[in-house]
Protein backbone atom coordinates (compact mmCIF):
# COMPACT_ATOMS: atom_id res chain seq x y z
CA UNK A 1 0.00 0.00 0.00
CA UNK A 2 1.21 3.51 -0.83
CA UNK A 3 2.72 5.60 1.93
CA UNK A 4 0.72 8.74 1.17
CA UNK A 5 -2.92 9.58 0.83
CA UNK A 6 -5.07 12.57 -0.14
CA UNK A 7 -7.24 14.23 2.49
CA UNK A 8 -10.12 16.55 1.63
CA UNK A 9 -11.26 19.24 4.04
CA UNK A 10 -14.85 20.19 4.79
CA UNK A 11 -14.58 23.30 2.64
CA UNK A 12 -14.84 21.22 -0.54
CA UNK A 13 -17.26 22.84 -3.00
CA UNK A 14 -18.10 19.53 -4.74
CA UNK A 15 -17.18 20.89 -8.17
CA UNK A 16 -15.71 17.60 -9.33
CA UNK A 17 -12.51 18.99 -10.88
CA UNK A 18 -10.58 16.33 -9.00
CA UNK A 19 -12.65 13.45 -10.42
CA UNK A 20 -11.08 13.66 -13.86
CA UNK A 21 -7.61 14.38 -12.54
CA UNK A 22 -7.31 11.17 -10.52
CA UNK A 23 -5.65 8.44 -12.58
CA UNK A 24 -7.05 5.74 -10.31
CA UNK A 25 -10.63 6.94 -10.06
CA UNK A 26 -10.27 7.03 -6.31
CA UNK A 27 -12.52 10.07 -5.85
CA UNK A 28 -16.27 10.38 -5.86
CA UNK A 29 -18.66 13.15 -4.90
CA UNK A 30 -20.76 12.12 -1.93
CA UNK A 31 -24.41 13.12 -2.47
CA UNK A 32 -23.53 16.43 -4.12
CA UNK A 33 -22.04 17.59 -0.84
CA UNK A 34 -18.29 16.96 -0.88
CA UNK A 35 -15.61 14.77 -2.43
CA UNK A 36 -14.53 11.54 -0.74
CA UNK A 37 -11.42 9.45 -1.31
CA UNK A 38 -11.37 5.68 -1.56
CA UNK A 39 -8.40 4.94 0.70
CA UNK A 40 -7.88 1.53 -0.88
CA UNK A 41 -7.31 3.09 -4.31
CA UNK A 42 -5.50 6.38 -3.57
CA UNK A 43 -1.73 6.33 -4.02
CA UNK A 44 -1.13 9.89 -2.85
CA UNK A 45 0.16 11.09 -6.23
CA UNK A 46 -1.18 14.62 -5.67
CA UNK A 47 -2.76 15.08 -9.09
CA UNK A 48 -6.10 15.96 -7.49
CA UNK A 49 -4.41 18.50 -5.22
CA UNK A 50 -2.94 20.33 -8.21
CA UNK A 51 -6.31 20.87 -9.89
CA UNK A 52 -8.52 21.57 -6.87
CA UNK A 53 -9.66 25.19 -7.36
CA UNK A 54 -10.64 25.53 -3.71
CA UNK A 55 -7.27 24.24 -2.42
CA UNK A 56 -8.94 21.87 0.01
CA UNK A 57 -6.84 18.77 -0.71
CA UNK A 58 -3.69 17.92 1.22
CA UNK A 59 -1.40 14.94 0.74
CA UNK A 60 -0.36 13.35 4.02
CA UNK A 61 1.42 10.29 5.31
CA UNK A 62 -0.88 7.33 5.78
CA UNK A 63 -1.38 6.35 9.37
CA UNK A 64 -0.52 2.70 10.02
CA UNK A 65 -3.69 0.84 10.85
CA UNK B 1 -3.99 5.55 -17.07
CA UNK B 2 -6.18 8.03 -18.95
CA UNK B 3 -9.86 8.17 -18.25
CA UNK B 4 -12.27 7.29 -21.04
CA UNK B 5 -13.85 10.19 -22.96
CA UNK B 6 -17.62 10.51 -22.90
CA UNK B 7 -19.97 12.48 -25.14
CA UNK B 8 -20.52 14.95 -22.32
CA UNK B 9 -16.84 15.80 -22.16
CA UNK B 10 -17.44 17.93 -25.23
CA UNK B 11 -20.16 20.14 -23.78
CA UNK B 12 -17.65 23.00 -23.58
CA UNK B 13 -18.27 23.40 -27.33
CA UNK B 14 -21.94 24.09 -26.57
CA UNK B 15 -20.98 26.77 -24.03
CA UNK B 16 -18.57 28.45 -26.42
CA UNK B 17 -21.15 28.34 -29.23
CA UNK B 18 -23.78 29.84 -26.93
CA UNK B 19 -21.58 32.82 -26.12
CA UNK B 20 -20.79 33.40 -29.79
CA UNK B 21 -24.43 33.12 -30.89
CA UNK B 22 -25.32 35.99 -28.57
CA UNK B 23 -23.18 38.26 -30.70
CA UNK B 24 -25.22 37.38 -33.78
CA UNK B 25 -28.63 37.41 -32.25
CA UNK B 26 -29.31 38.27 -28.67
CA UNK B 27 -32.45 36.10 -28.64
CA UNK B 28 -30.25 32.99 -28.40
CA UNK B 29 -29.63 34.12 -24.82
CA UNK B 30 -32.85 32.35 -23.82
CA UNK B 31 -31.20 28.95 -24.33
CA UNK B 32 -28.99 29.81 -21.34
CA UNK B 33 -31.91 29.22 -18.97
CA UNK B 34 -31.02 25.54 -19.32
CA UNK B 35 -27.81 26.26 -17.35
CA UNK B 36 -30.09 27.32 -14.49
CA UNK B 37 -32.80 24.69 -14.74
CA UNK B 38 -30.75 21.52 -15.36
CA UNK B 39 -28.40 21.81 -12.34
CA UNK B 40 -31.34 22.63 -10.05
CA UNK B 41 -33.28 19.62 -11.35
CA UNK B 42 -30.28 17.36 -10.73
CA UNK B 43 -30.01 18.70 -7.18
CA UNK B 44 -33.74 18.65 -6.38
CA UNK B 45 -34.64 15.33 -7.97
CA UNK B 46 -31.39 13.40 -7.85
CA UNK B 47 -29.81 15.06 -4.82
CA UNK B 48 -26.50 15.29 -6.64
CA UNK B 49 -24.16 17.67 -8.42
CA UNK B 50 -23.86 15.58 -11.58
CA UNK B 51 -24.32 18.76 -13.60
CA UNK B 52 -21.16 20.32 -12.14
CA UNK B 53 -19.34 17.03 -11.99
CA UNK B 54 -20.00 15.90 -15.56
CA UNK B 55 -22.18 18.10 -17.75
CA UNK B 56 -21.30 21.74 -17.17
CA UNK B 57 -19.77 23.18 -20.32
CA UNK B 58 -18.53 26.27 -18.55
CA UNK B 59 -16.43 24.31 -16.08
CA UNK B 60 -15.00 22.31 -18.98
CA UNK B 61 -14.29 25.42 -21.02
CA UNK B 62 -12.37 27.01 -18.14
CA UNK B 63 -10.45 23.78 -17.66
CA UNK B 64 -9.58 23.61 -21.37
CA UNK B 65 -8.44 27.22 -21.54
CA UNK B 66 -6.53 27.01 -18.29
CA UNK B 67 -4.85 23.65 -18.78
CA UNK B 68 -5.00 23.04 -22.55
CA UNK B 69 -4.05 26.54 -23.64
CA UNK B 70 -2.03 27.17 -20.46
CA UNK B 71 -3.80 30.42 -19.74
CA UNK B 72 -3.95 29.75 -16.03
CA UNK B 73 -1.31 30.68 -13.49
CA UNK B 74 -2.37 27.74 -11.26
CA UNK B 75 -1.91 29.79 -8.11
CA UNK B 76 -3.97 29.02 -5.04
CA UNK B 77 -7.17 30.96 -4.63
CA UNK B 78 -7.10 33.55 -1.79
CA UNK B 79 -8.90 32.28 1.28
CA UNK B 80 -11.52 35.06 1.30
CA UNK B 81 -12.67 33.98 -2.17
CA UNK B 82 -13.37 30.47 -0.98
CA UNK B 83 -14.85 31.45 2.36
CA UNK B 84 -18.50 30.61 3.06
CA UNK B 85 -19.18 34.32 3.54
CA UNK B 86 -18.06 35.20 0.07
CA UNK B 87 -19.64 32.19 -1.61
CA UNK B 88 -23.08 32.67 -0.05
CA UNK B 89 -22.79 36.45 -0.23
CA UNK B 90 -22.11 36.23 -3.95
CA UNK B 91 -25.03 33.84 -4.39
CA UNK B 92 -27.38 36.32 -2.69
CA UNK B 93 -25.98 39.21 -4.72
CA UNK B 94 -26.28 37.25 -7.96
CA UNK B 95 -29.87 36.23 -7.27
CA UNK B 96 -30.80 39.79 -6.31
CA UNK B 97 -29.43 41.02 -9.62
CA UNK B 98 -31.25 38.19 -11.38
CA UNK B 99 -34.60 39.24 -9.91
CA UNK B 100 -33.76 42.84 -10.65
CA UNK B 101 -33.33 41.80 -14.28
CA UNK B 102 -36.68 39.98 -14.22
CA UNK B 103 -38.26 43.16 -12.87
CA UNK B 104 -36.79 45.22 -15.73
CA UNK B 105 -38.27 42.67 -18.10
CA UNK B 106 -41.64 43.10 -16.38
CA UNK B 107 -41.43 46.87 -16.76
CA UNK B 108 -40.95 46.47 -20.49
CA UNK B 109 -43.77 43.89 -20.59
CA UNK B 110 -46.15 46.34 -18.92
CA UNK B 111 -45.03 49.23 -21.14
CA UNK B 112 -43.59 51.30 -18.28
CA UNK B 113 -40.50 51.79 -20.35
CA UNK B 114 -39.32 50.72 -23.76
CA UNK B 115 -36.75 48.16 -24.84
CA UNK B 116 -33.17 49.03 -23.90
CA UNK B 117 -30.71 47.44 -26.28
CA UNK B 118 -27.70 47.35 -23.99
CA UNK B 119 -25.57 44.70 -22.35
CA UNK B 120 -24.52 45.55 -18.81
CA UNK B 121 -21.14 44.13 -17.84
CA UNK B 122 -20.23 43.60 -14.19
CA UNK B 123 -23.60 45.17 -13.33
CA UNK B 124 -22.07 48.57 -14.12
CA UNK B 125 -20.69 49.10 -17.62
CA UNK B 126 -23.27 49.60 -20.32
CA UNK B 127 -22.36 48.37 -23.78
CA UNK B 128 -24.64 49.36 -26.70
CA UNK B 129 -25.77 46.18 -28.48
CA UNK B 130 -28.05 47.43 -31.21
CA UNK B 131 -26.97 45.39 -34.18
CA UNK B 132 -29.18 42.39 -33.51
CA UNK B 133 -32.63 42.34 -35.00
CA UNK B 134 -35.25 41.60 -32.38
CA UNK B 135 -38.27 43.03 -34.18
CA UNK B 136 -39.84 39.58 -34.65
CA UNK B 137 -40.59 39.18 -30.94
CA UNK B 138 -42.34 41.23 -28.24
CA UNK B 139 -40.04 43.79 -26.62
CA UNK B 140 -40.08 42.03 -23.22
CA UNK B 141 -38.76 38.81 -24.79
CA UNK B 142 -35.88 40.82 -26.22
CA UNK B 143 -35.35 42.69 -22.93
CA UNK B 144 -34.97 39.39 -21.06
CA UNK B 145 -32.39 38.30 -23.65
CA UNK B 146 -30.31 41.42 -23.05
CA UNK B 147 -30.54 41.03 -19.28
CA UNK B 148 -29.82 37.32 -19.26
CA UNK B 149 -26.96 37.57 -21.72
CA UNK B 150 -25.46 40.35 -19.57
CA UNK B 151 -25.40 37.94 -16.63
CA UNK B 152 -23.95 35.12 -18.70
CA UNK B 153 -21.24 37.31 -20.21
CA UNK B 154 -20.36 38.92 -16.88
CA UNK B 155 -20.04 35.58 -15.13
CA UNK B 156 -17.98 34.19 -18.01
CA UNK B 157 -15.62 37.17 -17.77
CA UNK B 158 -15.30 36.73 -14.00
CA UNK B 159 -14.60 33.05 -14.66
CA UNK B 160 -11.91 33.92 -17.19
CA UNK B 161 -10.25 36.42 -14.86
CA UNK B 162 -10.04 34.00 -11.94
CA UNK B 163 -9.01 31.21 -14.35
CA UNK B 164 -6.03 33.33 -15.38
CA UNK B 165 -5.14 34.46 -11.85
CA UNK B 166 -5.68 31.19 -9.99
CA UNK B 167 -6.55 27.57 -10.85
CA UNK B 168 -8.51 26.99 -14.08
CA UNK B 169 -11.83 26.19 -12.42
CA UNK B 170 -11.66 28.86 -9.71
CA UNK B 171 -15.03 30.19 -10.88
CA UNK B 172 -16.56 26.92 -9.63
CA UNK B 173 -15.62 27.90 -6.08
CA UNK B 174 -17.95 30.89 -6.07
CA UNK B 175 -20.28 30.04 -8.98
CA UNK B 176 -23.82 30.77 -7.74
CA UNK B 177 -25.23 27.65 -9.39
CA UNK B 178 -22.51 25.50 -7.83
CA UNK B 179 -23.10 26.99 -4.38
CA UNK B 180 -26.86 26.72 -4.71
CA UNK B 181 -26.88 23.10 -5.88
CA UNK B 182 -24.40 22.10 -3.18
CA UNK B 183 -26.61 23.63 -0.48
CA UNK B 184 -29.73 21.98 -1.91
CA UNK B 185 -27.92 18.62 -1.80
CA UNK B 186 -26.65 19.19 1.73
CA UNK B 187 -30.09 20.24 2.97
CA UNK B 188 -31.70 17.24 1.31
CA UNK B 189 -29.11 14.97 2.79
CA UNK B 190 -29.61 16.44 6.27
CA UNK B 191 -33.37 16.13 6.18
CA UNK B 192 -33.37 12.57 4.85
CA UNK B 193 -30.68 11.33 7.25
CA UNK B 194 -32.32 12.86 10.34
CA UNK B 195 -35.60 11.12 9.63
S1 LIG C 1 -3.64 11.60 -4.60
FE1 LIG C 1 -3.65 10.72 -6.67
S2 LIG C 1 -4.55 8.70 -6.40
FE2 LIG C 1 -5.04 9.85 -4.55
S3 LIG C 1 -7.05 10.70 -4.98
FE3 LIG C 1 -5.54 12.26 -5.58
S4 LIG C 1 -5.19 11.89 -7.75
FE4 LIG C 1 -6.22 10.07 -6.95
S1 LIG D 1 -11.63 19.67 -6.82
FE1 LIG D 1 -11.47 20.26 -4.66
S2 LIG D 1 -13.33 21.44 -4.26
FE2 LIG D 1 -13.68 20.37 -6.19
S3 LIG D 1 -14.70 18.46 -5.58
FE3 LIG D 1 -12.51 18.01 -5.65
S4 LIG D 1 -11.81 18.36 -3.55
FE4 LIG D 1 -13.80 19.34 -3.72
S1 LIG E 1 -19.75 25.33 -10.24
FE1 LIG E 1 -20.82 26.48 -11.85
S2 LIG E 1 -19.36 26.61 -13.55
FE2 LIG E 1 -18.58 25.10 -12.13
S3 LIG E 1 -19.31 23.17 -12.92
FE3 LIG E 1 -20.85 23.86 -11.44
S4 LIG E 1 -22.36 25.05 -12.59
FE4 LIG E 1 -20.54 24.78 -13.87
Amino acid sequence: MAKKIALISEECVACGSCLKACPLQAISIFKGSHAIIDATKCVGCGKCQRVCPASVITITERKES
Amino acid sequence: MKQKKHWYDYLWIVTATYLILGFFNILFAWIGILCFIIPILFALIGGNKHYCNHYCGRGQLLERLGNGLRLSSHRSIPSWLRSKWFRYGFLVFFMTMFFNMLFSTYLVFSNVHGLREIITLFWTFKVPWEWTNTSMVSPWIAQFSFGFYSLMLTSTLLGLITMALYKPRSWCVYCPMGTMTQSICQLRHKTTSSR
